[in-house]
């Protein structure tokens, strides 16, 4: 079996990015970057399947230099071989724009089984696999818990939804995203850190001829805030507590 | 110009969609929009009694019991086809996992682009934008959606439903071919949460931390749940300890909650936690440090043990029922 998984670099969750002058362009340049949480369910489960059904695992990414670091994660937690679509640095993709991107690497490659993360954390997008499994003609199903090979035809999955799951049956070639639950990722070991920077890494560019422009405009990025009232009662507890009461009657 | 907003069934309408549907045909009514809604589940006559005074013209429906409601599968076909049809040109679904996911697989099949997540629609002059949160939340972008269709995926922020008139939307019912020919199949749908409120839905959130102590003290917060009607949810560091399922954790890599209130116990308030309620209307933290961060981002904190101060609670708002009532 085959398994390509689909990995992406996203800065440190406890970073805050901060807002470029034009006030339209976020600046991660300064970030850490981290391998997608996500992501590392997707590896995880790929690495298990290598382990336990000796299947060939490929990771996948499309970016820049940050994109390679999220494939020497990948390979540190025990992926062979990777394959690193390039996009040159100062463009942004969005969702559509990625999964064109990621096609013909993916077609070539051709696997029975892709796993992906089920969303970035940068923009919990939740659209790359998705796009990429219907433009396969794969069946898909997205923020799995769990993955049973039924067979080497058929996959059983549970899909989490709002107030509980789907039990789902695939026929392969098919694509999943992991959700949490699914696995625990492995810490990588010292002597996987070390192979990790000698393993193969294919460079590929960006299909030609594909309209990759996004279909909008980012007019303006600002900081959230919330301005919170910070009323807090640290005497007596009774007190406190009657108080709060009566300040949550008054407001409901 | 028409619009369509996808419904989805969990059994009935989920509350997220009738949001989702309210939000855009404000919007629509400003833009000029003709609103038409797909519904994917049984008894449509239902679901459109339900959405009187919305402002949408038509339901469309399929009327065969054989078409598994919840599987993108059987559905893009038909979707793909009328969106194609009766040249929608803006798309809106849930933010829900449901919701994101066919969105995803129908901007696909248009080639078209896709704001997951948004929590706002607007128009001005013939021109829509969306707001959409990036970096848990951190930041906020606001996006002009240029090409059509466009695909918008909406996530509740506020509960407010506005009606006007009585007008009824008119169901038009389509034909789909037999299911048989379908790849994947679901096999089962498993509710986990019955009885008790759902936590993506739900107005009131209460959540325990690591404050919890274990997996055996959940009997108060779960009866604070019960008297306020809220749902319950969980840090990381609760469901990491194995004291709770994941499907009760909030934050970025949980579920993100806009309740109207949320109340957070025994959390400290990492930026991960604040993350997935950063958007609540009011948030009230119960913690013993008085120096935890989660007092910089609540408008009422109690300073003090959960397991003095949550039975404490119970009791006022039991006590407060009658005058209510
Ligand atoms: C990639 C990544 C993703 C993450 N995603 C999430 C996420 O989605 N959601 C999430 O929540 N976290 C997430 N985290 C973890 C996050 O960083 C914090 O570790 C976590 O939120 C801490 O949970 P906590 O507040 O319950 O525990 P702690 O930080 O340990 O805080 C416990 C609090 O309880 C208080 N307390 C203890 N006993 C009592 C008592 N008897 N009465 C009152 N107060 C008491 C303490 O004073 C303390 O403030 C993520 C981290 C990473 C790196
Ligand atoms: N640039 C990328 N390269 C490779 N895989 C990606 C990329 N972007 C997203 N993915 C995959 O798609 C998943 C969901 O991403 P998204 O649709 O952007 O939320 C991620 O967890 C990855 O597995």
């Amino acid at each position: 079996m085959k398994v390509v998984v689909l990995v992406n670099a996203v800065p440190d969750t406890a970073a805050t990015p901060e807002i470029a002058p034009d006030g339209r362009t976020v600046l991660t340049e300064q970030l850490e970057f981290v391998l997608d949480p996500y992501d590392e369910y997707a590896v995880e489960e790929a690495v298990r399947l290598k382990e336990n059904l000796g299947a060939e695992v490929i990771a996948v990414s499309l970016g820049g230099n940050m994109a390679r670091k999220a494939l020497r994660c990948a390979f540190a937690m025990g992926v062979e071989s990777g394959v690193l679509v390039r996009l040159p640095e100062g463009i942004e993709l969005t969702g559509r724009g990625r999964s064109l991107g990621l096609l013909p690497t993916l077609r070539e490659l051709a696997p029975d089984l892709i796993l992906a993360g089920k969303q970035t954390v940068d923009s919990d997008d939740a659209q790359v696999p998705e796009r990429v499994a219907e433009l396969l003609d794969f069946v898909h199903a997205s923020a799995v818990s769990q993955l049973t090979i039924v067979d080497t035809a058929r996959l059983l999955v549970k899909r989490e939804i709002e107030g509980g799951h789907l039990l789902i049956d695939l026929p392969l070639p098919a694509l999943v995203t992991t959700e949490k639950g699914i696995n625990v990722p492995r810490y990588p070991a010292l002597p996987q850190v070390l192979k990790a920077k000698s393993k193969p890494l294919h460079e590929m560019a960006l299909p030609l001829g594909v309209d990759l422009t996004a279909g909008w405009q980012v007019e303006s990025v600002t900081r959230q805030q919330t301005a919170r009232r910070q009323q807090i009662f640290s005497g007596e507890i009774s007190t406190g507590v009657q108080q709060l009461a009566e300040l949550l009657r008054q407001e409901a | 110009m028409r619009w369509l907003v996808l419904l989805e069934p969990r059994g009935e309408l989920t509350p997220g969609s009738l949001v989702a549907l309210a939000t855009t045909a404000g919007t629509a009514r400003l833009a000029g929009a003709e609103l038409h809604a797909l519904w994917t589940g049984s008894a449509a006559e239902d679901v459109a009694s339900r959405l009187r005074g919305l402002g949408i013209t038509t339901l469309h429906a399929v009327p065969a019991e054989h078409l598994p409601p919840l599987s993108h599968e059987a559905w893009l076909p038909l979707l793909t086809q009328m969106v194609k049809d009766l040249e929608i040109a803006l798309i809106v679904g849930p933010a829900s996992a449901l919701g994101k996911s066919w969105m995803a697989a129908l901007a696909a099949r248009l080639d078209a682009e896709l704001a997951q997540n948004c929590i706002a629609l607007e128009t001005t002059q013939g021109t829509l934008r969306v707001r959409k949160p990036l970096y848990a939340g951190k930041l906020l972008a606001e996006l002009r959606l240029d090409r059509q269709p466009a695909l918008v995926t909406l996530r509740p922020s506020s509960f407010q439903i506005e009606r006007s008139g009585e007008a009824l939307p008119v169901i038009a019912h389509h034909t789909v071919n037999n299911s048989n020919s379908l790849r994947s199949s679901i096999k089962d749908v498993v509710k986990v949460s019955a009885g008790i409120a759902e936590l993506a839905d739900a107005r009131i959130v209460v959540s325990g931390g690591r404050g919890m102590g274990g997996a055996d003290d959940w009997t108060a917060l779960r009866e604070l749940c019960q008297v306020l009607g809220a749902a319950l949810g969980a840090s990381r560091a609760a469901v990491d300890a194995g004291w709770i399922h994941h499907a009760y954790q909030v934050g970025q890599t949980g579920k993100v909650v806009s309740p109207d209130l949320y109340i957070a116990c025994g959390i400290s308030g990492a930026v991960q936690h604040l993350a997935g309620m950063r958007s609540a209307h009011k948030v009230v933290a119960i913690n013993k440090d008085p120096t935890a961060e989660i007092f910089q981002h609540c408008d009422y904190g109690i300073v003090g043990d959960l397991f003095e101060v949550v039975p404490m609670l119970i009791q006022e708002l039991k006590a407060q029922r009658p005058q209510a009532a």
